[in-house]
């Protein structure tokens, strides 16, 4: 069974500065694969370079076992690869259901539409709101995204990543900047999704990340320094060593 | 700033939506309607020369709206739009030239005086020379774009103005306008009616173009390119498609001027030229639809009623100008919204 | 021997543009505004210098004078428009800049009407210096490059081991933090704003002998002083200094060779028209060259 996602040393450096050192990885599809780690260990830059955003140095990642190391962060989306950014990366001045809708025109085909009203599409925007019921937003589906409070807007990023449709979901601390209700909320939008598609969770939020991964990798200054199921990790020696009087990220 | 009633029952909103868009439509009807009539009552108020005015109001809004695309909605902030405004001029000029000299332009394009004709070329190599200098601009971001386009323009100014064979630092005259099929172009009222038309075409296809699929992409890469990449946009192309499409109306609105005056300058791609249309578009709102026209209008008005009143005009434009930013955010296209009782 | 001399014209073109384009490069980037009117803050140093040497001959001061008047200047247009001008958008800078140049131009218009000045150059300075067997070179132009230096000296020194110098280099990479740190950065902006207008005056002041003094100088080089800026790194005095002699020299040479160049190509009239269209690009042409060498992302200004 090809993994949906399989990265063979990865390797960035800035400089002096090793950011990620080696790094094989490898995801069954279906599963969900969480990467923790102290902070400072590379797990946004692992993930930047996975969705494209950073150009890698050295290493192989591939999805569905083609090759997609070459490909621009775009064109990678149309692979089927999606992510979601810790600081919600969203449209601000149009509406929440634009934002997803958007995505959805992007997804039906090419964007050198010029005549037909594209608000008038009412395919796309069925399709969003529908996207907009999953993640638990549709009453705000007209509301300004300057209204939303800050779960809103994770929740709306990862609405807009799941309308793309994509086969692997990168997901950067989804929980990041949520109060312990919202973060209830997202791991239990997380785990109805388990199944459908494969997902690369990083997170420091613990409760979430026992609760969801299949399998867990732990990332030390750019190294993996252990992976296996959450009962393995909570037993490993070397990861207790590595976070022995670190802060685990929650406030 | 409520249409009566204080009472917010159901149907409130929607009659004051309503009332809203009855006196903005009432305001449009009107203002369509003084357009249309103009020529006819010019000549009854024997003020004539205001034909000449809204002739250029008109022309000017054409590379208005164009710029607007890609500075307002599409965010690209361009000091070299006059690249176009010029080529599009010089190539009715040219095209002109080659004509009453029965020469041909580089020994293969003859010359020729059909306003369709010079018109569609004056587009088509305006278009060429925004893909060529967009896909090689588009390269750099930021203030390194800005000074990229802006090098390009003054490139070309240079390049025209030391071409003697094509005026020059003096330009070129035509002797007469381009001639069309089925009405005398010589005749101001019947020239001023081609801009209108042709400005309201304009109007139009930009309207459309905005509230597509495209224009939609377009809006969303000035606001967060990192989110479009995201989702499997690759910003370039569109960006390129957008300044193409800008340079074409900028290149027609330079065939325009051309023939309105019968004259062509390497002033019309010098880059205070390019400042000149970015007020306007500034002055009438960015990323809105009749920003460009109110900002075109507003432009040569001014200048033109200061002008008539006092040699230092320039000073009190400054004043206006300076007043307008401080004061307002949005530009005009704002303030009108507000004072028709906008929700802002 | 006149390739050397040629070098020193470019040298001195080149020190000029640094004068301009240092105040300029400072501006946007430790207040990341754009200020169009930087190139009028030069013409007033020009106006103000031939106006007091032609009222007192004192050479001093004519440019102190012209120094204090564009520093003054300088000082008012912060305080009154571009204060209020650092949130907002780029665009809203560039229109209320643009306005500003119109009605500094149309003052100066006012003032002292559409001919150009002359000013006589200072009777110390006439006159012609043998720098090298065959070689003479004016000495004004010579005391100009001497000044430039001088002042380039003056400011990395001001930049890099002063307290208000840390405070700047602070301020054009992280104007947040400075802010977030306390320091009074309404008065640092305008101490700044002020400094550059200064600059740019004492440019004006002494271009004054070498080229006319008229309504419009400002903008010629202010297009100039915007690609010095580019060309060095949006921030970087240093760069604007290397930038700047880069240019300088680059027109400065073409200008002069090029059109012997192009006469061995083809005839009189076209090699010089040709000539003068290449030499004046090139500028721009070198600009092109650091950013495709060099791309480099750069913010327009805003954080």
């Amino acid at each position: 069974m090809t993994p949906a996602l399989e990265l063979r040393g990865l390797s960035k450096r800035f400089g002096g500065l090793t950011a990620t050192d080696h790094v094989s990885l490898s995801v069954p599809a279906g599963t969900l694969h969480a990467l923790i780690g102290p902070n400072g260990a590379g797990k946004t830059t692992l993930i930047n370079q996975v969705a494209g955003d950073l150009r890698h140095d050295a290493g192989a990642i591939m999805l569905g076992g083609i090759e997609i190391g070459a490909l621009p962060a775009w064109e990678r989306v149309r692979c089927g690869l999606a992510r979601t950014f810790q600081i919600a990366q969203l449209l601000p001045h149009f509406s929440v259901l634009d934002n997803v809708a958007l995505a959805i025109e992007v997804r039906q085909g090419h964007c050198f539409r010029f005549f037909a009203d594209a608000r008038k599409n009412r395919k796309a925007r069925d399709q969003a709101m529908s996207h907009l019921e999953a993640v638990g937003l549709s009453t705000r589906a007209s509301s300004a995204v300057s209204d939303l409070g800050q779960g809103e807007c994770k929740q709306l990023d990862l609405a807009v990543a799941l309308a793309t449709r994509p086969s692997l979901l990168l997901l950067d601390e989804p929980m990041a900047g949520l109060s312990a209700l919202e973060s209830r909320k997202m791991t239990e939008l997380l785990a109805t999704l388990k199944g459908r598609l494969t997902m690369v969770l990083v997170e420091h939020d613990m409760d979430a990340v026992f609760a969801l991964a299949d399998r867990i990798s732990v990332l030390v200054y750019g190294r993996v320094i252990a992976t296996g199921t959450s009962e393995a990790i909570k037993a490993d020696e070397a990861v207790r060593v590595a976070y022995l009087g670190e802060d685990d990220g929650r406030c | 700033m409520t249409w009566g009633a204080l009472e917010a029952g159901p149907l409130q909103p929607a009659m004051r939506r309503l009332g809203r868009l009855s006196l903005r439509a009432a305001a449009a009807a009107m203002t369509v309607g003084l357009l249309l009539a103009l020529p006819a009552l010019a000549k009854v108020f024997h003020v004539v020369f205001v034909l000449g005015l809204a002739t250029q109001v008109l022309i000017y809004a054409i590379a208005a709206m164009s710029l607007n695309l890609v500075l307002g909605y599409g965010g690209m902030v361009t000091f070299g739009q006059a690249a176009f405004f010029g080529l599009g001029g010089y190539t009715v000029g040219i095209l002109h030239q080659q004509l009453s000299e029965a020469g041909a332009f580089l020994g293969l394009v003859p010359g020729s005086d059909s306003l369709v004709v010079c018109l569609a070329a004056a587009m088509l190599v305006s278009g060429c020379a925004a893909a060529i200098i967009g896909s090689l601009s588009l390269r750099a971001s930021g203030v390194s774009f800005i000074m990229i386009t802006l090098a390009f323009a003054q490139m070309l100014f240079f390049l025209f103005v030391s071409l003697k064979t094509y005026g020059g630092d003096d330009g070129l005259m035509m002797r007469h306008r381009d001639v069309a099929p089925f009405f005398d172009t010589g005749d101001d009222a019947n020239y001023y009616g081609v801009c209108l038309g042709l400005a309201a075409g304009w109007f139009v296809l930009t309207a459309r173009i905005v509230r597509s699929r495209f224009g939609f992409v377009l809006a969303g890469l000035r606001q967060n390119e990192r989110r479009l990449m995201a989702v499997g946009i690759a910003p370039m192309r569109y960006r390129l498609v957008a300044l193409i499409i800008a340079g074409m109306g900028t290149g027609l609105a330079g065939a325009l001027m051309a023939n309105d005056l019968r004259f062509v300058s390497p002033d019309m791609m010098h880059w205070t030229k390019s400042g000149d249309l970015m007020m306007m578009v500034i002055v009438g709102g960015t990323a809105t639809l009749i920003g460009p026209l109110l900002g075109a209008a507003a432009m040569v008005l001014l200048e033109a009623s200061l002008a008539a009143q006092t040699e230092n005009w320039q000073l009190y434009l400054g004043l206006i100008l300076l007043a307008i930013v401080m004061l307002t955010r949005g530009g005009l296209a704002a303030a009108l919204d507000r004072l028709f009782g906008g929700r802002r | 021997m006149i390739v050397i001399e040629q070098i020193l014209n470019g040298v001195e073109f080149g020190i000029t543009l640094f004068l301009i384009s240092a105040g300029l490069t400072l501006i946007f980037g430790v207040m990341g505004v754009i200020n169009l009117s930087h190139g009028s803050l030069y013409m007033i140093g020009a106006y103000a210098a031939a106006l007091i040497i032609a009222h007192t001959g004192s050479t001093w001061l004519a440019l102190l004078g012209g120094l204090a008047v564009s520093a003054a200047s300088g000082v008012v247009i912060e305080m009154v428009v571009v204060r209020r001008l650092y949130d907002r958008d780029p665009l809203d800078q560039v229109l209320a800049t643009f306005a500003l140049i119109l009605m500094i131009n149309q003052g100066a218009v006012m003032l002292f009407g559409r001919q150009p000045l002359f000013v006589s150059m200072p009777a110390v300075l006439l006159g012609s210096v043998s720098l090298l067997p065959g070689l003479s070179y004016p000495i004004y132009r010579l005391g100009v490059i001497v000044l430039g230096l001088v002042v380039a000296a003056a400011l990395f020194l001001l930049i890099n081991h002063t307290r208000i110098g840390m405070l700047v280099r602070a301020g054009a990479t992280h104007r947040q933090m400075v802010r977030a740190l306390g320091v009074r950065v309404g008065r640092l902006y305008t101490v700044i704003f002020g400094f550059g207008a200064m600059l740019a005056g004492l440019a004006g002041a002494i271009a004054g002998p070498i080229t006319a003094v008229q309504v419009g100088m400002g903008e010629q080089i202010l297009i100039l002083a915007f690609v010095v800026v580019v060309i060095g790194g949006v921030g970087s005095v240093r760069g604007a200094f290397f930038g700047a002699l880069a240019a300088g020299l680059v027109d400065t040479m073409t200008r002069a060779f090029l059109p012997m160049v192009f006469r061995q190509l083809m005839n009189g009239s076209d090699a010089d028209a040709l000539a003068s269209g290449v030499s004046s690009i090139s500028i721009y042409l070198l600009m092109a060259l650091t950013l495709l060498v060099r791309p480099r992302r750069l913010l327009t200004g805003t954080p």
